[in-house]
Order: C-alpha cells, then sequence, then structure tokens
C-alpha cells in the first residue's frame, strides 16, 4: 500500500477533502460497507403492506428474495407514520421468518398425550363432519312459544381483531348461515 | 400511548413542539409520562371522579362554549320530572329494580315524552351489549323535545349536570383519586383554556377505560367534558380511542360479535324481532328523525348479500332464515356453559384467551371440557396446549389422559402471506398486498372459511331439512385463484361495498341502498369503498402530495370522512369558528359545504334549513344540527337513552376496592353484569370486613415490545429478548412494607389464583394517601404465558369475571390481592394456598357479591 493510498484511505482525510463533511456517508465508508448492497434492493418484489400488530395502521414495505421475505421497513409515504415503525412493527420479518411458525397441521385425538399430523384436507373434512354433528345435537327450531330460534348454542368461536374485514365478513356469514350465534372477538375484551 | 402506541404517539410529540401542553393520567408512570408536560398518578378506577372534577369546573366557572353549546348539544333540553338523580338516592338512578339489577329508563326521558320507555327493555339490553349498536349512531328518541335557550329552567339538562357533579370538588378529586388539588387544578385550568373559537384540545384513552363494570361511563365523562368545551367535530378535538390489534375496529364494524351484523345493525331477539318488519322498525324507528330512517334499505341489501337470487322482498329477504338472541350469547357466557358442558365445538382464530382472557383457569377449564377444538393461529399458543402444558396440568386439574377434548392445530397465514383490508384506529381501511404465498399447510382464515363453506355445502346437499336450507342458499360463490384455491378478497370487498343486483355494478355509496332487493351490500357503513369498481382502500397518494387531511389515503367509514361530524367545525351561520381552526364551511356562492375533508352533513342543506314540525328522516335534521347520527341532532350531555347504568355518569368503586365510596352509600355499580357460578368470584370490599385478605390494588397494561397475550411476541426472537421475563412493579414503600427485595420474586394472590413474577422496585409507582390512608398499587405486564421463547405466570388468572353493563367487556384493570415475598407454592399446595385465602375472606357458594350495597355494620372492621 503506498503512503498516498494510505492517506485516501483515512476517513479524516476524505471527510476534509470530498463531499461529505459531516463524515456521516461516502467519507466513513470503508471497502466491506462500500461494497455492500441493501437488502431493499436486491429484493424480487416489494409489497404494500400494514403492519399487523396495534391499530395505528403504519404503512409497511415488504421486500421479497428467492421466496423468502428479507426485508420490511416502514412505508415513508404513509401520512400515519412517516416510515415509522416500533419495536414490534419492525420486528415483523422476525414474526413471519420465527422459527416458531407452525407450517404443519397438528391433531390431538382425545385422552391422547402427544400430538400427531395430519392432512390439511382431512382435518377440514372431520371439521366439517364435527361442525354437522355439533349443530344435530343442539339444534334449536323454536322458543318455548313456538317463535323461530334457527339456531345451535353447541358452537363458539371467538377471534378476528387480526384478521381482514373480509375474512370476518365470511365468518359472520357462514356462521350466522349455520345458526351458530356464539361468535365473538377481541373488541369484546 | 409512548407504550403501546408509539408511532401513533409522534403527533403528540408534534403537537407538543407546536406548544401543546400534555397531561397524563395513569396510575403508573410510563414513557408517555415521561414525555408529558404533567403526570398525575391516580388510583385505578376513580377516573370518573376526576373527570367529573373538570365537569363541575367547566359549570361552575361558566367556562363552557356557550354558542356551540347552546345550539349543537341538549344542555338546553327539559327533562322529565320523575327523572331522580343518584347524587338524590344514594348512588342509585330513579327506575332501579333491585331484583333485575336493572334500570327502567322511563323516567330518564326528556319532559313531554314519558310515555317513551326508553331505548329498550334494560335487562335484555344488558344482556345483549346493546350499547355497542351506538358506536354508529344514537339511541331512539322522539324528535320533538322542550327547550330553554337561557338554561335556567331547573330541570334542563345544564343545570341537572350542574347539580350532579356539584359535589365533585377539587376536594372530592383529591380523597377518591389520590390526586392533590393543586395537580388537579393544573389539568382543569389547561384544558378549560383551550377551548373556544380558536382552541381545542384532544382527549386520548384506551383500554384502560373500556375494561370497567362502568367502562362506557368513564367516556361519557370525556365526551361531557369535551362537548362542554367545543372539541368535538373540530380539528385539533376529539375523543381519540386507541385500540389495540391491527382490525379490531373493523371486527366491530364487520362484527365477528354475538349481538352485532355488519355496520351495527342488532342480531335479531327472538321476542321482539320476530318478524322483518318488526326488526327493521326497532332500528329505524318510524317516523324518527336523522339517517337511521333508511334503516330498512341497508337491512334488506345486508340479506340480500346473505342470500342471493334465494332472498326476494316476497319472502322477506329469508329473514327466517336469521338466528335468535335470547339473552347473553357473550364469551364470558361461553366459557362457563363449557364448564357447564353446554358447548361442543370451539373456534379459536388468532384469539389466545388462556392468557388473554380474565379468569385464565376458568378459560383452560372451560376449554378442557368441549368435544373438539380448532385452533387457527402462526404459533403453538397457549390456547392450543393447556392440555399438556397448562398451569391446571400441574396442579392435577387437567390429566391428560382424561381430557377428551379433542384439538385441531391449522397453520394461519400471516399478514404478508394474503391480501386484505384492516381497518385501523380511526376507522380508515388499508389494502395490504400479498407479499408471497404461506407456507406448507398455513392458509388465511379466508381460504379457511370458504373451503369450510364449500364442504358443508357439499355435504348437506339433497337435504330436505328446513335448517340446512339458510346454508344451502347462502350466496357463496367466491372466485378463487392460485395453487391454493385462494379466494378473491377483493370480490368479497365488493360485496361488502354492494352492488346494483341487476347489472352487478359497484354502489357509489349506502345512500344507494334499496328496500325493494334491487341492491345487495354487505355493511352499509363501509358502502363507497369500492365505488366505481377501484379499491379505493388502496390508495396510496404519498402525503407530500396530498392536504393534510389526506383524504386520498386509503379509506374511511363512513363515506371517507376523516373527522365525524365536522359540520360543528363551522358556527350555525356555517362560518369556520375562527380562521386558525377552519375545517369545513358553507360556501354561500355555491350553495354547498366544503372545506379541507368530506362535510358529515348534507352537501346542499344550507345552515338557515329548518325543518316543518313533525318531520322525519334527514330531511327532520335542521341546518344548525351538526350530530346527524343522534334522533335529535344534538350531542347528549345527558342520555336519556342508550347507556343502561344511567343517563349521567357517576362515581362508583370498583368491584373489588380497598375503599369505601366516598360519594354514596352504593359502592360499586349496581347494573354491572354478574356471573354467580361457583368457578367465579369476587374479592370482598368494604363495607364487607374481609377486604383486608386482600388489601392491594393491582393494575396491568403492555409494555412496548410485547403485544396482547404474547402470541405475536413471545414467539419472536428479538422481541423476547427484550422483555424476557414476567415482573410486577411495586413502590419501594411496598416493598418495605412487604419485604420484597428488587429483582428477588413475589407473588400474588387473589380469590382466582396465586402467580409469581419477578420484583421490579421503582417509584413509577406511587403510593397514594387517601382519606387519610395509604393505598398501595402494584403493576403487571399481562403478556405472559408458559409457551414461546419467554415463558412467565399470567396476570390475567388473577381477575374474576364482572362486566360493564353496556357493553359486557370485563374489568380487568383494576381487582385486589394480597403480595407476599418468595415463590409461590406448586402442584397441589397451590390450590390449596388459594383455598386458604378464599376460607379468610369468606369467599364461598353461600357469599353473593351484593347488588345494592348493604348499611354499613358499624362494626370496627367495616372501613
Amino acid at each position: 500500500m503506498g503512503i498516498r493510498t494510505f492517506i485516501e484511505g483515512w476517513p479524516v482525510y476524505r471527510q476534509l477533502t470530498g463531499t461529505d463533511p459531516l463524515g456521516r456517508g461516502a467519507a466513513a465508508q470503508s471497502a466491506r460497507s462500500a461494497e455492500l448492497t441493501a437488502r431493499t434492493e436486491t429484493a424480487d418484489s416489494m409489497a404494500r403492506s400494514v403492519c399487523p400488530y396495534c391499530a395505528v395502521g403504519c404503512g409497511q414495505r415488504v421486500y421479497v428474495k428467492d421466496g423468502q421475505v428479507t426485508q420490511i421497513e416502514g412505508d415513508w409515504d404513509s401520512p400515519i407514520s412517516r416510515g415509522r415503525l416500533c419495536p414490534k412493527g419492525a420486528a415483523s420479518k422476525s414474526l413471519v421468518n420465527s422459527p416458531l411458525r407452525q407450517t404443519k397441521v397438528r391433531y390431538r385425538r382425545p385422552y391422547a398425550t402427544e400430538w400427531e399430523d395430519l392432512d390439511l384436507d382431512v382435518a377440514l373434512d372431520m371439521i366439517a363432519d364435527r361442525v354437522l354433528a355439533a349443530r344435530d345435537e343442539t339444534w334449536e327450531d323454536v322458543d318455548a312459544e313456538g317463535r323461530p330460534l334457527n339456531r345451535t348454542l353447541g358452537i363458539s368461536s371467538l377471534g378476528g381483531a387480526t384478521l381482514d374485514n373480509e375474512e370476518n365478513y365470511l365468518i359472520k356469514k357462514l356462521f350466522t348461515a349455520m345458526g351458530a350465534l356464539q361468535i365473538e372477538n377481541q373488541a369484546r375484551i | 400511548m409512548a407504550e403501546a402506541h408509539p408511532v401513533g404517539f409522534q403527533w403528540v410529540m408534534e403537537a407538543k413542539l407546536r406548544g401543546t401542553k400534555v397531561f397524563h393520567v395513569d396510575p403508573r408512570f410510563t414513557r408517555t409520562s415521561a414525555l408529558a408536560d404533567t403526570y398525575l398518578p391516580i388510583r385505578a378506577g376513580t377516573d370518573i371522579a376526576l373527570l367529573g372534577g373538570v365537569v363541575r369546573y367547566i359549570l361552575e366557572n361558566e367556562l363552557d362554549f356557550r354558542e356551540y353549546v347552546l345550539a349543537y348539544t341538549n344542555a338546553a333540553t327539559i327533562v322529565s320530572e320523575e327523572f331522580v338523580d343518584a347524587e338524590d338516592g344514594d348512588g342509585i338512578f330513579s327506575g332501579f329494580d333491585p331484583e333485575t339489577g336493572a334500570y327502567d329508563q322511563t323516567s330518564w326521558q326528556y319532559a313531554g315524552q314519558e310515555g317513551h320507555s326508553g331505548s329498550m327493555d334494560t335487562t335484555s339490553e344488558r344482556d345483549t351489549a346493546a350499547g355497542l349498536r351506538h358506536e354508529s349512531h344514537g339511541a331512539p328518541i322522539p324528535g320533538q323535545v322542550l327547550r330553554d335557550a337561557s338554561l335556567q329552567h331547573p330541570r334542563c339538562v345544564y343545570q341537572i349536570l350542574k347539580r350532579h357533579y356539584a359535589r365533585y370538588t377539587p376536594e372530592m378529586v383529591e380523597r377518591v383519586c389520590g390526586i392533590p388539588q393543586e395537580k388537579f387544578l393544573e389539568l382543569a385550568r389547561a384544558w378549560t383554556e383551550n377551548s373556544g373559537r380558536e382552541r381545542t384540545g384532544a382527549l386520548v384513552y384506551s383500554v384502560g377505560w373500556t375494561q370497567h363494570s362502568v367502562g362506557v361511563q368513564y367516556i361519557r365523562t370525556g365526551a361531557i367534558i369535551q362537548t362542554l368545551l367545543g372539541n368535538m367535530g373540530r380539528p385539533g378535538g376529539g375523543i381519540m380511542a386507541l385500540r389495540g390489534h391491527a382490525s379490531i375496529q373493523g371486527s366491530t364494524d364487520i362484527p365477528t360479535l354475538f349481538n352485532l351484523l355488519p355496520g351495527y345493525l342488532p342480531m335479531p331477539q327472538h321476542d321482539k324481532h320476530r318478524t322483518f318488519d318488526e326488526w327493521t322498525a326497532s332500528i329505524h324507528h318510524p317516523g324518527q328523525k336523522g339517517f337511521w330512517a333508511n334503516a330498512r334499505a341497508y337491512c334488506a341489501s345486508l340479506l340480500k348479500a346473505y342470500w342471493g337470487d334465494a332472498a326476494t322482498p316476497e319472502n322477506d329477504f329469508c329473514y327466517g332464515y336469521m338466528p335468535r338472541m335470547t339473552g347473553d350469547h357473550g364469551t364470558y357466557q361461553q366459557v362457563l356453559n363449557m364448564i357447564d358442558g353446554k358447548v361442543k365445538g370451539y373456534f379459536l382464530l388468532g384469539q389466545n384467551p388462556a392468557v388473554g382472557s380474565a379468569h385464565g383457569r376458568a378459560q383452560r377449564l372451560g376449554m378442557a371440557n368441549l368435544d373438539w377444538l380448532v385452533v387457527r393461529d402462526l404459533f403453538m399458543i397457549e390456547s392450543a396446549t393447556f392440555w399438556r402444558n397448562g398451569p391446571e396440568v400441574e396442579s392435577g386439574e387437567i390429566v391428560p389422559e382424561q381430557c377428551r377434548t379433542e384439538v385441531f392445530f391449522l397453520p394461519a397465514a400471516s399478514h404478508v402471506e394474503k391480501e386484505g383490508t384492516f381497518t385501523q384506529t380511526q376507522r380508515l381501511l388499508q389494502w395490504r398486498e400479498k407479499a408471497l404465498d404461506p407456507p406448507g399447510d398455513a392458509r388465511s382464515e379466508l381460504w379457511f372459511f370458504y373451503h369450510l363453506g364449500r364442504k358443508l355445502r357439499e355435504k348437506l346437499a339433497g337435504s330436505d331439512k328446513p335448517r340446512d336450507r339458510a346454508l344451502l342458499d347462502l350466496a357463496w360463490d367466491y372466485p378463487t385463484h392460485g395453487p391454493l384455491a385462494e379466494p378473491s378478497g377483493e370480490a368479497v370487498l365488493r360485496e361488502i361495498n354492494g352492488f346494483e343486483v341487476a347489472t352487478g355494478r359497484p354502489l357509489g355509496g349506502f345512500t344507494e341502498a334499496k328496500d325493494d332487493g334491487s341492491t345487495a351490500m354487505g355493511c352499509w357503513i363501509y358502502s363507497g369503498v369500492y365505488a366505481d369498481g377501484v379499491n379505493q382502500a388502496n390508495r396510496r397518494k404519498p402525503r407530500h402530495e396530498q392536504n393534510w387531511v389526506a383524504g386520498e389515503w386509503g379509506w374511511a367509514w363512513p363515506a371517507n370522512r376523516r373527522t365525524l361530524y365536522n359540520r360543528a367545525s363551522a358556527d350555525p351561520d356555517g362560518r369556520p369558528w375562527s380562521e386558525r381552526k377552519k375545517y369545513i364551511w358553507w360556501d354561500e356562492q355555491k350553495g354547498e359545504w366544503t372545506g379541507y375533508d368530506v362535510p358529515d352533513f348534507e352537501k346542499t342543506k344550507p345552515p338557515s334549513y329548518r325543518p316543518e314540525p313533525g318531520t322525519s328522516g334527514p330531511a327532520g335534521i335542521a341546518g344548525d344540527d351538526p350530530f346527524v347520527m343522534q334522533a335529535d341532532g344534538k350531542a347528549w350531555l345527558y342520555a336519556p337513552s342508550g347507556v343502561v347504568d344511567g343517563p349521567l355518569p357517576t362515581h362508583y368503586e370498583p368491584v373489588e376496592s380497598p375503599m369505601r365510596n366516598p360519594l354514596y352509600q352504593q359502592q360499586a355499580n349496581p347494573a354491572r353484569k354478574m356471573y354467580p357460578h361457583p368457578i367465579n368470584s369476587v374479592n370482598p370490599s368494604p363495607p364487607e370486613g374481609q377486604w383486608r385478605v386482600f388489601p392491594y390494588v393491582f393494575t396491568v397494561s403492555r409494555l412496548t415490545e410485547h403485544h396482547t397475550a404474547g402470541g405475536m411476541s413471545r414467539m419472536v426472537r428479538p422481541l423476547a429478548e427484550l422483555q424476557p421475563e414476567m415482573f410486577v412493579e411495586v413502590s419501594p414503600e411496598l416493598a418495605a412494607e412487604v419485604g420484597l427485595t428488587h429483582l428477588g420474586w413475589a407473588h400474588l394472590v387473589s380469590g382466582r389464583a396465586v402467580i409469581e413474577a419477578k420484583v421490579l422496585v421503582t417509584d413509577r409507582l406511587t403510593p397514594l394517601r387517601v382519606e387519610g390512608r395509604i393505598i398501595h398499587q402494584v403493576w403487571l405486564p399481562y403478556h405472559f404465558g408458559f409457551e414461546g421463547m419467554v415463558t412467565g405466570d399470567s396476570a390475567n388468572d388473577l381477575f374474576g369475571i364482572v362486566l360493564d353493563p353496556n357493553v359486557l367487556i370485563q374489568e380487568s384493570k383494576v381487582g385486589t390481592c394480597d403480595i407476599r415475598p418468595g415463590r409461590r407454592p406448586t402442584g397441589v399446595a397451590l390450590r390449596e394456598m388459594v383455598e386458604d385465602y378464599r376460607r379468610r375472606a369468606g369467599i364461598g357458594p353461600e357469599r353473593h357479591d351484593p347488588v345494592v350495597t348493604p348499611p354499613d355494620s358499624g362494626a370496627p372492621d367495616a372501613s
């Protein structure tokens, strides 16, 4: 390494002579950091999203490369959040990529002490059978005075506040048609 | 707010930079307190006394915004002479029935309307959480009222209010809340100084107000202040509810709730809504003023969206298919029914009641007594594993080999693995684009419910049972796409928005709804979100390219209005109250309302418009009546209908309290919703002497680094690292009294449970001097459970079940407990310890929590 290269490689020299007098950009860059590229630049795609935690509704930009979420950042266009995220929102990439994420259906038989695997379609079919059976066992056509009830109190459901409006709409519509009244969510607590 | 909604708090800091004074009221000094100008520590559960003190300060000093109050509120309206205030009834209003613990609202009505019995039968209103309906509109009352514009009539609302709060003096605020008089006066002065033509003040609250046995009345008191000061419908004003889940507002608007249908239409009741006509008339009240006159069209269009071609005017749009309520079918009643073996199956959809709901042990024992349970979540949460890892397994109450519940765990898609809308806390819908497919078996709820519905209909095909018609006739033909056959979220949003049946044209808004079957509309208040066939919730015009109201970012209900009742930002003649607070005004030349936001008023109705007496519907609302969803067009200082526990907020002690109510003989809200059941209990309060068994007050809340029951944060490495364990915050004074050491262990005992936590001794908790006594409060985060990267005991296990009567939300922001040094016992000894406390406190089958407080015994123990 020549003396000139050595001096030019010194950040203070670059700060004093270059275009970065505050030393917060090019002047402070090492050879290694100069070669780094932001994951946001190398992503295959970016989706405009919204933070899944509280109800402030901060804008998120979700970057994907090779079928993996590689970065989630605040959306600076948002008039609500102006690009900011709190510790939870900033951890959303770790939420969706968490090693504890479950990706397989799990099944626990009555009186069993362990989980077993179960095919998704089989599970859906078994659940449909159980819904119809519970409905038949507990169906109420009319009250004591013959007024319509059209319902089952044998089925309950809880949750909705973390879900989309479209999902809540289908849940309410289907349960209502099933006669299942006992639908509740986090708004009640 | 800085703790639980940090990014929203940036706007409070912006306001502070511009000179706004920030006050923070909380039992515990938090990150919000650190950034506020003034912090007021308060005894948990006494906010009505504090706010009532502010109401009195305004009225005694005549600091209300008089022009606003006279024109836009019911201050001048005269109330029936049959009304007896709680001030004259020792804490109980007229119309109370001690047998049912409910009020008859007849005597609360306006003068001349005594024949009107109020919004409904209050017992069934309480059971069905009828107060929730008023999230979009006021309660019904006849439109014509008697007024005294001089505000001098002894029975006008203004004078009733003045008498009701006369005893809420600064001295009383200090006695009840533990807030020194100087601090209270500093708050009252600042609040009232920011009122009038040039200035406004804003109020922000969260579940610290709602989770009480008098929760709705807390918010009502805030509304009285904001209305008296002219802070509603104006920029920089308002009452902001900070909600805690990404779409908890959406799941209330399009409710997964037992008592509501989309757009706050009531779920039918078996005795009152036997027919379609009875149901719709109960909503729009023929002859009544205001926008609810069109309710029949919203109802018909909803049923048309549900049952499509099968729904016709001739068959009342399949109204006969609707299930009917007979009482309380809420989540807590359901859990008690599970324990009693009445419920067969349970779906959990992204909610974790084993940790997040009050009385965790009741929740887990209920789930252990089902035929089957379906858990749909990102993670293996406590509500999926209670049968093998729960505390009841350790105590021997649940034995896996004897627990019959069949459990299906189905992995869910995350927010980036599906598309759809969230409705955030200001009623704003924002569309999320899908970034990638969900992994493995993970699916969206849209997928699960669409395909479950498809399977149910396949299995029932050919059924001739009448009960199956509702499923078979259901409009359930959503297009699907991709290898997973994911249903189209946009198609569902289009149905929510509504469309013309004959042409499929998306409707432009709810005014286009018809009651003849020619329109289908899934949620009338959301109509317009898909206007012109465009997904308006997906608008993302950058903030720098539009005005500060940012009306082209997402879409807000109703009709993209960002500030509700914004007609009130102009004076009665339609002119801005001031240049500085200009927002919506009447443009004389163009003959229309204009401004920075979408006017929340009929666009061409001039300020001078006066209806003929007796006019109903929207035409009955005058040009200077801004509160268009109220039956009289006015903001209600006094609520003659619609609030089941009284027309005015009044201070009651929390159901569990170490203090006697300083204001009344009546200790706690007499209309609260109680659940007598062997598993449920309430710790005794004065005048019962056994309150001393549980001498300390505890409260719970969130940490910035965790979310609700922890299902989305204890499973996430960076968040788990930031807040790795359960702890309890105690003051140095309490630590010395009980013998707790910083970083040592403590255990807390209630009549329901004993839990343990690491001790954090901190002056963030202030011992309060109240009535010559010291009241100690401790604070706990409620995020912890037994699964995840970091674990700990659940604070919600300590609570019993008692609810607000208007909306059936539990009192889980204040309870009483004992606290002792060291770790809790384990195994069988754990339940024995709780039983010992229960024996000493007299809790058992023979003890009933009194509805009406019995006279003080005079015994020395009765504090």
